[in-house]
């Protein structure tokens, strides 16, 4: 029996009137990698925002019903939000590094907390970096901008950035879309390596990259959940018409 | 009759030079004008005696350190006051009647001709608040008629700063105040200087918010309640009332020099500002 880490429990969400979110209703297991595919403006990158509610910083946001992450209401009035992004990490679609040098990024979200020991932060770079697998690329010039890495080694400094705030979650909303297949490939490696530790998200346009990368596969048209399955279930002999449609190229 | 795209082209590159060079050319015109005759006055002397005889004879010493405290307290007033608003326009506020009414006070101010501030300090600060004709009194005038150009130059830096980099500070747990200390303010820092160097400039350059604050004393100022007499008003006041050409001349020199200087220095800094950060 698989534990349940997210609870998604009749939860909708709203940009002014306009409904982007209808009635969901799913769990997320721990350490799985449960992909999220479906066409253009389906909901999916409000999804992720919601779960770590960067969502709050938009004019206009409002949500109904409840996620439960590791049982606790993500909306309830006491909840710390500061903390919630910590646990919960967020690699988006367009890396985007920080102005300021490899290392300084990484140690970014850490520093926030306080932690200034040398030996310390140290010891998380190179733990992340490796954890991202950009380690042996960068470990030479940490102190270089992380401006001149290229795209790829970029969108893996925006997954150590995470990883040295020790998350539970990781969310990626389209995260190779701007990439080449090779980097693409180092990207998804480091998935499979990481979700022995994490529970993952992974937004994605690119069907095939579901069916690389994820135990699971969430399929989102137009605001809605058309099903949710094992990724074989799903490509192999999804169960609603829509779902079939999409993977046959027949819109988005 | 219709030009060829060609000759159009060269008529418009023509006229655009032409213009050019104008601008050029009178810039060249008041530098040499002004060091041709000011350059021989220089000497060490001049630069570290006091005045005498109403500024006939001696150096400018007195009124080249009234000048640096002044704009010293202008800029020490005006940029946290500045900034700080452009923060909070830019960081905390959506756009709203009380933000747009802000913005229009502060393009109102900027409107303002400088001789008005100069009243408004003399009202405000030499005659209510009893500072008399002093540094304080010139330095804080100084500081309101630099504001709105510190708040604008800042707003722009401010707002320039990829939104993409609040999201991610945001993302990574950071509260609203670390994500504008340590991300937004670093890469706005050269708009904010340039707002900064502009103020320094025309507080430096300034004479009639200056005139009817800080006073005209030739004395070398003791505290912040001295009055004293800047290098622009000195230099005003020797043309004016023909005391000394030649002193004047070796006034505007040193002003010159020193803004010179001071933009050369920041444009430096910059360049290396910038190259260090990415
Ligand atoms: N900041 C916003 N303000 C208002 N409406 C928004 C905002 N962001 C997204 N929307 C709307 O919400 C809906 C869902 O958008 P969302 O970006 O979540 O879709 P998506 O599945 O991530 O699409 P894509 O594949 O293009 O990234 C769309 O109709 C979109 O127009
Ligand atoms: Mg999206």
């Amino acid at each position: 029996m698989k534990e349940i880490a997210i609870q998604v429990r009749n939860f909708s969400h709203y940009y002014g009137s306009h409904q982007s979110l209808k009635n969901l209703n799913f769990d997320v297991y721990r350490h799985e990698i449960l992909g999220i595919i479906g066409p253009a403006k389906s909901g999916k990158s409000t999804f992720l925002a919601c779960l770590n509610r960067l969502n709050d910083l938009l004019p206009g946001s409002r949500v109904e019903g409840q996620i439960l992450v590791d049982g606790q209401d993500i909306y309830g009035p006491e909840v710390d939000v500061v903390a919630l992004r910590r646990k919960i990490g967020m690699v988006f679609a367009t890396p985007v590094p920080l102005p300021m040098s490899i290392y300084e990024n990484v140690v970014y979200g850490v520093r926030l907390l306080g932690k200034n020991n040398r030996k310390e932060l140290d010891q998380i770079v190179e733990d992340s970096l490796e954890k991202a697998g950009l380690w042996n690329e960068v470990k030479d010039r940490l102190q270089t901008s992380a401006l001149k890495l290229s795209g790829g080694q970029q969108q893996r400094l925006c997954i150590a950035r995470i990883l040295a705030l020790k998350p539970e979650y990781i969310l990626l909303d389209e995260p190779t879309s701007g990439l080449d297949p090779i980097s693409t490939m180092k990207i998804e490696d480091s998935l499979r390596m990481l979700k022995k530790d994490y529970t993952i998200i992974l937004v994605t346009n690119n069907t095939k990259q579901a069916a690389r990368v994820a135990d699971r596969t969430a399929f989102f048209l137009m605001g809605e959940l058309v099903e949710i399955d094992d990724t074989r279930v799903i490509f192999t002999r999804p169960s609603d018409k829509r779902t079939e449609g999409y993977l046959e190229g027949k819109f988005g | 009759m219709l030009l060829s795209p060609k000759t159009e082209q060269k008529i418009v590159q023509a006229f655009l030079y032409f213009f050019t060079s104008i601008a050029v050319l009178v810039l060249l015109f008041i530098l040499v004008v002004i060091l041709k005759n000011g350059l021989p006055q220089l000497s060490l002397e001049f630069l570290t005696k006091n005045p005498a005889d109403m500024g006939r004879e001696g150096g400018i010493l007195s009124t080249i350190v009234a000048t640096i405290f002044l704009t010293f307290i202008a800029l020490l007033v005006a940029t946290p006051l500045g900034v700080g608003t452009a923060i909070y326009l830019t960081e905390y506020t959506i756009e709203s009647r009380l933000t747009r009414i802000i913005r229009f006070g502060a393009e109102c101010l900027a409107g303002i001709p400088s001789i008005i501030f100069g009243l408004f300090g003399f009202i405000l600060f030499v005659n209510k608040l009893k500072f008399g004709w002093s540094i304080l009194s010139g330095g804080l005038t100084l500081a309101f008629m630099v504001l709105p150009t510190i708040i604008r130059t800042s707003e722009e830096a401010i707002k320039s700063v990829p939104q993409a980099y609040r999201l991610v500070s945001f993302s990574l747990g950071s509260t609203r105040w670390q994500a504008i200390t340590r991300v937004v303010l670093p890469s706005a820092v050269p708009g904010i200087v340039t707002g900064i160097i502009l103020s320094i400039g025309r507080s430096i350059g300034e004479t009639a918010a200056v005139i009817f604050t800080a006073g005209s004393a030739l004395r070398m100022p003791s505290s912040l309640f001295s009055s004293s007499r800047t290098m622009a008003v000195h230099f005003y006041i020797l043309a004016k009332e023909g005391v000394s050409m030649p002193k004047a001349y070796g006034t505007a020199a040193v002003l010159v020099i020193a803004i010179l200087i001071i933009n050369i220095m920041t444009y430096y800094l910059m360049e290396k500002y910038i190259k260090r950060k990415s």
